[in-house]
């Protein structure tokens, strides 16, 4: 090395006026204005849901049905089980379903043709407006059983969550290490024997967070029940009839002209949003345990 | 275990092939591999990288079947049985013939339900607690682990974990065990360990040993198969058997030059 190119050191001071210093000066404010602005949705319907529903808050709207237009008081007690009920049946009628095909996909037909078709249409399945999952709905079960029911809605909801739960579920099992595979297969366990015993319980947890944020979405679906559930202002009797449900509810009652109901709407609003909270707090605490 | 299998265990030669060559679809991975392996103990596959070492080890066990485009002719036999007849079914062949892989891959369960996961698959009904026991004693795992085999395996160091797969591996009470560089994750102590282990291992077991390190050879095993590779006209790169033989003879006298230059360093 020539010592005179190096007689004196480098000058490596900050130069805050350089062109490439004030460029990223300038874009650091840029992106952490951006991620602001990106926040203020957020916040807002947050602190508007809880500025305005807080207020209407007490025990009874857990446990009152609706009131009679006009009348003050009541609750939507009919709709939060209602909703329970309809998420249940959803629930009963996708996952297993989901779970079964992504093991199909990630396990047995791994980078086959047939698996990349599946993929292909399940994500065309989830890009259909939930309105058109409705009316399917309502024409595959309402209209051959004759009655609006929770059953239809919970099918909607269940037509609704399965490309979620096929997807996170089989993005779970490929990402269990290809290892344990091997270690089980080589210990003599045939290839249902290591799903079932060694993939799927390693997996598990990625797979209940993928349920569950399935679950709080479709608790919040006001398309797909419209025409399926439809309402009532009745407790629940039977599956097979006109079911309340809390997205129908604030539907309803937001524009409806008076103001207890649309006092119960914003009430219905914060809880669904404390309902769609918890569930995703619940999914983190799952997967942390482990 | 089907009785065919069964009878395979009682004879001398635990393995023979006869010109077996392996393919990969049109791809001749190696050629004419015609070797006996002897009963109770070690014999070590040595040779560069990319010669067919693991490919022929993953033959005795068919974990090969797992690749779709995999194919051999020739034959394979485990005592007098052809491994790959038609009526053989490999889930019976696994377990009968266990592996160790380079990496170590305990599952994520405890240390007890890593033991005891293939005799439950096997309905083992005997007395568990005593079986996991004995395994790990026979792994020498059993002291640094008793008092916490519900923890789970995945905490353990790697040569702990490494010596938690071979307990899990005789824990099913196989006749050989196959290892596939069993050590080349591991830190020398721990490395050391696991080779004093093998020479108490060959006593209930016959090992087979695919093996980068040399020394490690010529220390811990019986007889030894030196591979190379070389390519053909097409440019494909093919292993082969340079030379078979006694470890004594395989490192101090060699009869092949190339097995020569191979375990004096000169390439590798």
């Amino acid at each position: 090395m020539a010592s005179s190119e190096f007689a004196t050191a480098p000058n490596m001071k900050r130069s805050p006026t350089s062109p490439r210093t004030l460029f990223s000066s300038v874009m650091t404010v840029v992106t952490f204005v951006c991620a602001a602005l990106a926040l203020i949705p957020l916040v807002a319907v947050l602190s508007y849901v809880l500025i305005n529903g807080a207020s209407s808050l007490r025990l009874s709207v857990f446990t009152e049905l609706p009131p009679a237009p006009g009348l003050t008081g009541g609750g939507f007690g009919n709709a939060l089980v209602g909703t329970l009920l309809t998420v249940g049946i959803a629930s009963i009628l996708s996952i297993p379903f989901g779970v079964m095909a992504a093991i199909f996909l990630a396990e047995f037909y791994r980078d086959t043709k047939l698996a990349e078709t599946i993929n292909f249409l399940t994500n065309v399945l989830s890009g259909v407006p939930s309105i058109v999952i409705g009316a399917f709905a309502y024409a595959l079960v309402v209209l051959s059983t004759g009655t609006f029911s929770a059953v239809a809605g919970g099918f909607a909801l269940a037509v609704l969550m399965l490309p979620t739960i096929v997807r996170t579920a089989t993005e779970s099992l490929e990402a269990v290490p290809r290892d344990f595979r091997q270690a089980a297969i080589g210990l003599g366990a045939t290839r249902f024997q290591t799903t079932l015993q060694i993939v799927l319980p390693a997996a598990l947890p990625a797979i209940i967070t993928g349920v569950m944020l399935a679950l709080a979405r479709a608790a919040g679906e006001t398309a797909p029940i419209l025409f399926t559930a439809s309402t009532s202002r009745y407790w629940v009797r039977s599956v097979w009839e006109p079911t309340a449900t809390m997205s129908r509810l604030v539907f309803d009652f937001a524009t409806a002209p008076y103001k207890s109901q649309q006092e119960l709407a914003w009430v219905g609003s914060l809880v669904l949003v404390a309902l769609v909270l918890a569930t995703s707090i619940l999914s983190r605490w799952v997967v942390r345990k482990r | 275990m089907t009785s065919e299998l069964q009878n395979a265990r009682k004879t001398d030669t635990v393995f023979r092939t006869e010109n077996l060559n392996i393919y990969y679809g049109d791809f001749l991975a190696v050629r004419d591999v015609s070797i006996e392996i002897p009963k109770n103990k070690i014999t070590a596959f040595i040779g560069p990288s990319g010669c067919g070492k693991s490919t022929v080890l993953r033959c005795f066990n068919r974990l090969n079947d797992l690749i779709k485009t995999f194919h051999i002719d020739g034959k394979l036999f485990y005592g007098d049985q052809d491994l790959y007849a038609a009526e053989i079914d490999p889930v019976e062949v696994r377990r009968q013939i266990g592996m160790v892989f380079q990496k170590p891959n305990p599952f994520p369960k405890s240390i007890y339900d890593n033991i005891a996961f293939g005799p439950r698959l096997l309905g083992y009904k005997g007395d568990m607690d005593e079986l996991v026991e004995r395994s790990l004693k026979q792994a020498a795992l059993w002291d640094d682990v008793k008092d916490k085999l519900k923890e789970m395996g995945t905490d353990l160091s790697g040569g702990q974990q490494q010596r938690l797969c071979i307990a899990r591996a005789i824990a099913v009470q196989p006749d050989v065990i196959l290892m596939d560089e069993p050590c080349s994750s591991l830190d020398p102590i721990s490395t050391l360990k696991v080779e004093d282990l093998l020479q108490e291992l060959k006593e209930k077991y016959t090992i087979l040993i695919v093996t980068h390190n040399m020394q490690q050879a010529s220390r811990a095993s019986d007889r030894t198969a030196f591979f190379n590779v070389e390519a053909n006209a097409k440019g494909q790169r093919t292993g082969y058997i340079v030379e078979y033989d006694r470890t004594e003879v395989i490192f101090q006298s060699p009869q092949e030059q190339a097995t020569q230059a191979y375990v004096s360093g000169r390439f590798g």
